[in-house]
């Protein structure tokens, strides 16, 4: 059954969007869209140096998207104006890694593949990694769930609680990190944001509670990758954007259908 | 009912010399003091004082820059927080925010719904809820965790006069119900003075501190609040004119 690249591509896609789901419930809610870009963007660097160092890819982008979204945090502490911040750190890793590409003559490298994404080239390593990567999250998420729910509420209630804020915050940093290496095979360093932020945003409509909305994303986002695989082999399009295209009419449908609903 | 004898009480937290400084800003300085169990102490001052930093070093949220804060083991701290923004983006029912102060049966949370009044609530979202309702729901959550000390940062900003003593009604029957201290941040100095045990003048440090009588009289607070006692009395006696039960409040959602 896997040896059918199809099948990869689905089965890689849909352990990405389980844990892209839920943990992009949490950029929603703590709106660190721009974060997410930022430790995506560096993802490319991380590229580059797993090629130049005959790394695995998975270990350097997990390498670099953490340290990455450590620095980013560490500055935040510190910096006030976080959106600009963010943007120099996520456009300024993203120009450093498409330069230090440039740098890698003796190696060709398909850039387009890392920027937005090679899911029908996925192999059984690759799915092995995807999977245990999207568990690692889930279950960081599962354990950690109430406390995180608190300190995105309020971070003072959760040191109440007995809730160290800087650590969950850390929690979320590293399960993004982890999200990012296993997703830049899937949809690319440009779109990951995209299978954080839409399935989320989508499932919001939907969702009376935290926890309905993270399983809505989680679904969401498999049918999304699912749909837009099958769309892209029936017209030949490039899979991640198709998969990001499909996961936008979600969020975009039941807005459409509310503003027609209000006109009568 | 006032204890007689402070210093025979269990403390619950206590702090030792404890100052904050943020950046060159001194904040807080020489902070002695110790909240016992089962009393109500409030903390007065002017904007900027240092209110909110100090409960947040009390209940664990500040790290202070000098001295020590300590807390009794096993002691849980219930907390309203001054504000609860809830981004728009998190979907939350106030069944649900009850159940995040962990209490495992649906039993104890609705029971709780309905001793603050906020049962037919349940199924809404906090969001939608009237600025009365919510301090209720945050109450209730925090009553929830079984808080051998309540603590509360100026719980009744932005409700209108009678939900606000409606609200500090509840808060005198509830504490009775399970026997909690109260530590609390307010600007309702009539309410404050009524029914406190102790009362602390914070500005940046204690000005003056004791049962509300002694600390009404103090020069110290007169100056801070630019009246003299006869005004914290004349207000004081102003708050015996209402008493419905709290039911019949529909808060602020009507006024």
């Amino acid at each position: 059954m896997l040896d059918d690249f199809l099948v990869r591509a689905a089965l890689a896609g849909t352990g990405l969007a389980l844990a892209a789901g839920p943990l992009g419930c949490f950029v929603v809610w703590r709106r660190m869209a721009y974060f997410g870009d930022a430790t995506s963007h560096a993802a490319i660097l991380g590229v580059a140096l797993s090629l130049a160092f005959s790394l695995s890819i998975f270990i350097g982008v997990l390498v670099v998207a953490l340290a990455m979204a450590l620095l980013v945090l560490a500055l935040s502490e510190r910096v006030y104006a976080m959106d600009t911040l963010l943007g120099v750190a996520a456009h300024g890793a993203l120009a450093l890694g498409l330069v230090a590409v440039s740098f890698l003559s003796g190696i060709r490298i398909d850039l387009m593949a890392y920027l937005f994404g090679d899911i029908l080239a996925v192999g059984r390593v690759d799915l092995a990694v995807i999977w245990i990567g999207a568990a690692l999250v889930l279950v960081l998420l599962r354990v950690r769930w109430q406390a995180l729910l608190l300190v995105t509420l309020n971070t003072d209630l959760a040191a109440a609680r007995g809730y160290d804020a800087r650590r969950e915050q850390l929690i979320l940093t590293l399960a993004l990190a982890v999200l990012v290496a296993v997703a830049i095979k899937v949809v690319g360093a440009l779109l990951i944001t995209a299978m954080l932020i839409i399935p989320a945003a989508a499932a919001r409509s939907f969702a009376k509670t935290p926890e309905a909305m993270a399983v809505m994303a989680a679904v969401i986002g498999v049918i999304s990758a699912l749909v837009g695989l099958a769309v892209s082999f029936q017209w030949d399009t490039p899979t991640g954007p198709t998969i990001v295209v499909a996961a936008t009419l979600f969020f975009v449908a039941p807005a459409f259908a509310q503003l027609t609903g209000t006109r009568h | 009912m006032r204890p007689a004898k402070r210093r025979d009480l269990v403390s619950l937290v206590c702090t030792q010399g404890v100052g904050v400084r943020f950046g060159g800003r001194r904040i807080l300085r020489d902070i002695d003091l110790s909240i016992r169990n089962r009393e109500i102490v409030t903390i007065v001052g002017p904007n900027g004082s240092g209110k909110t930093t100090l409960l947040r070093v009390l209940i664990g949220a500040q790290v202070p820059t000098e001295g020590k804060v300590v807390r009794k083991a096993g002691a849980n701290i219930g907390y309203v927080p001054q504000r609860l923004a809830i981004d728009r983006t998190m979907p939350l029912t106030v069944a649900r925010w009850l159940r995040l102060s962990g209490a495992p049966k649906a039993v104890d949370y609705q029971h709780m719904a309905e001793r603050v009044g906020i049962a037919q609530l349940l199924g809404e979202q906090m969001g939608s809820l009237s600025g009365g309702e919510f301090q209720r729901a945050l109450l209730a959550q925090a009553l929830l965790t079984q808080p051998a000390l309540l603590v509360l940062d100026e719980p009744t900003q932005g409700l209108d006069q009678p939900a606000i003593a409606s609200f500090y009604r509840l808060i005198e029957a509830v504490r009775k119900e399970i026997e909690c201290a109260v530590l609390m941040v307010s600007h309702d100095l009539h309410v404050v003075m009524r029914s406190s045990d102790h009362v602390i003048c914070l500005n940046g440090h204690v000005c003056c501190e004791g049962p509300p009588t002694v600390v009404s009289a103090a020069p110290e607070y007169q100056a801070l609040f630019g009246f003299g006692a006869e005004g914290a009395l004349a207000l004081y006696r102003h708050e015996h004119d209402h008493s419905h039960d709290h039911a019949d409040e529909a808060d602020s959602r009507v006024g």
